[in-house]
């Protein structure tokens, strides 16, 4: 069986050839990532899911959050169902740990960018003034 | 209020926090204007990944990629940021009106970065008939809802233009439980990346209709659908064939405009082609002293470009201010066949390192060959498998095959 597939690894977006017999063969690929993804696609698609939760008391309402690595497509929406229910409490940092070992996955989900409070907010922009 | 430092920065997006870095780490003293109440520029609301490949040689999120920069700059004590601050005007002289919380200032610099970034284009500048009712964003102002104020801006939604923002949305918004009607594109092929397309679009069954527009919106107090319509060979919607869509929102992703009103009001020259202005292989507009950088030089699809440009605009105003940027004579590139864009457009001689030059072209192409030429003299050729209008051609020349030009031309052909 033969399948066409775009590379999604990095933006060059090489054109995959992909044979499926007793092995599979790629063809297209510039990098032995591109044949990687060609044969993760096939028997086990993965995506990285990058969402925001809700943070309390943040300087923004919600933080960006995103899976430390690709997890199978089947447990985007199951995912996004759970942080959905999560809420944080700010400060939080970049990389702060909000769900351990996802779905047994050994993949957590971690902040993406530091999140200060409101009041600290405030100060700095109080300090910035009065210099 | 007066203020005195050897560069000025005028946006705190990519392109201006590696501007500055480049800069500070050569010795000058940098001030960066920041309009919003944080650095980062649009990078703080793409929170998808996909940044950093070239740069990093890893995949980050935006905010991830302009944390990177922001923990940088913070060990510079040459460098200062002053947020919430407008630049109003620029005059010949480099004097700057800015405005923030603190009243009006006067800032004489010796030289400027301009890292100013795009707006989007908006439902005027595109012109689409119907009611003025709530419901009608920009991609970008929905991203901004939805991944840093927390707010989800509709339930049913259609997407116009099938540029990356859109593309982004769609998935996302699916993600946070909205239904996605579907893309509508008025060219034959998709504006954006085609990971994009597969990640955004096909993953989710997300439909695109190419060579459709809409042709009006209807709704009181909020969108209640809009009609949508083929378009013919010239772009011309067939308004017999109209459809209704019925929706509650319409997400605009309908290209980008750099953001150049200030270089516009000194009469810096701008390129019709891209929009930013002429530059040289320094970047340098063709007022000397004024440099040009990220998407206010030329929409870029990849933040790692829009870096690069930074970090060389940054250099070269430490040269300018040092004197040592000593131009000779100046080349203007003509460009042909299919290609729509080129950057830079001059060469200022004589040449002493490689130029990165960024290319667009007009049309889908397979087998593409990029030619350069002097007169009509062939000096070198690219060849590529395919060339796409959504994805920026970047090749690198070393200065042996540039030296002193009379008419360089680089064309594209099959």
């Amino acid at each position: 069986m033969k399948k066409e597939l775009t590379c999604i690894v990095c933006p060059l977006g090489c054109s995959l050839e992909i044979e499926i017999g007793e092995d599979i063969i790629v063809k297209g690929n510039k990098c032995e990532k591109g044949k990687n993804y060609a044969i993760e696609e096939i028997t086990n698609p993965k995506r990285i899911l990058t969402t925001t939760i809700k943070i309390k008391n943040g300087k923004y309402k919600v933080v960006p959050v995103k899976t430390t690595a690709p997890i199978p497509k089947e447990y985007i929406f199951p995912l996004l169902e759970k942080l959905s229910e999560i809420e944080i409490s700010a400060p939080v940092p970049i990389g702060y740990k909000v769900l351990e070992n996802i779905f047994q996955l050994s993949i957590d989900v971690i902040t993406t960018r530091p999140m200060e409070t409101k009041e600290n907010t405030r100060k700095t922009k109080e300090t910035k003034k009065s210099t | 209020m007066q203020k005195e430092v050897d560069i000025v920065i005028i946006g705190g997006g990519p392109a201006g926090l590696s501007a500055s870095i480049s800069s500070a780490e050569r010795g000058k003293s940098i001030l960066i204007l920041e309009r919003n109440e944080e650095l980062g520029g649009v990078l703080n609301q793409c929170i998808h990944p996909g940044f950093g490949l070239i740069y990093f040689k890893e995949e980050l999120t935006g905010p991830e990629y302009a944390y990177r920069f922001i923990k940088e700059i913070e060990k510079y004590p040459n460098i200062e940021v002053w947020l919430e601050t407008m630049v109003v005007d620029i005059t010949n002289e480099k004097e700057i009106t800015a405005i923030n919380k603190d009243g009006i200032w006067k800032i004489k610099t010796k030289a400027i970065i301009f890292s100013t970034g795009c707006r989007e284009r908006t439902r005027g500048n595109l012109q689409i008939p119907g009611t003025r009712p709530a419901g009608i964003y920009t991609a970008g102002t929905a991203q901004r809802l939805v991944n840093i104020e927390g707010y989800l801006p509709g339930e049913k939604i259609l997407i116009l233009g099938s540029g990356d923002i859109g593309l982004i949305m769609a998935r996302r918004l699916k993600w946070e439980g909205a239904e996605v009607i579907g893309v509508i594109e008025k060219l034959p092929y998709p504006g954006g990346l085609t990971r994009n397309l597969v990640q955004c679009l096909e993953d989710y069954n997300i439909p695109l209709y190419l060579k459709h527009t809409v042709v009006e919106i209807l709704g009181k107090d909020r969108v209640e659908g809009v009609y949508i319509a083929p378009v013919d060979d010239y772009g011309n919607p067939i308004t017999d064939n109209k459809k209704f869509i019925e929706c509650d929102t319409l997400l605009l992703s309908a290209g980008l405009i750099p953001e150049n009103d200030l270089l516009e009001n000194i009469n810096i020259p701008l390129d019709p082609r891209t929009q930013g202005p002429y530059v040289d292989q320094y970047l340098s507009t063709l007022k000397e002293g004024i440099f040009s950088c990220g998407n206010s030089l030329l929409v870029n699809d990849l933040v790692d470009y829009v870096t690069l440009q930074g970090i060389l605009a940054g250099k070269s105003a430490v040269r300018y201010i040092n004197n040592e940027i000593n131009i000779e004579k100046r080349s203007h590139i003509e460009i042909d066949g299919n290609l729509r864009l080129v950057v830079p457009q001059y060469l200022s001689y004589p040449i002493l390192e490689d130029i990165t030059f960024y290319f667009r072209v007009k049309e889908p192409q397979k087998s593409a060959i990029l030619t350069l030429k002097d007169n009509d003299k062939r000096i070198k050729e690219w060849r590529f498998p395919v060339v796409k209008p959504a994805e920026m051609i970047v090749i690198k020349v070393k200065p042996e095959f540039l030296r002193y030009m009379e008419n360089p031309k680089f064309s594209m052909e099959g």
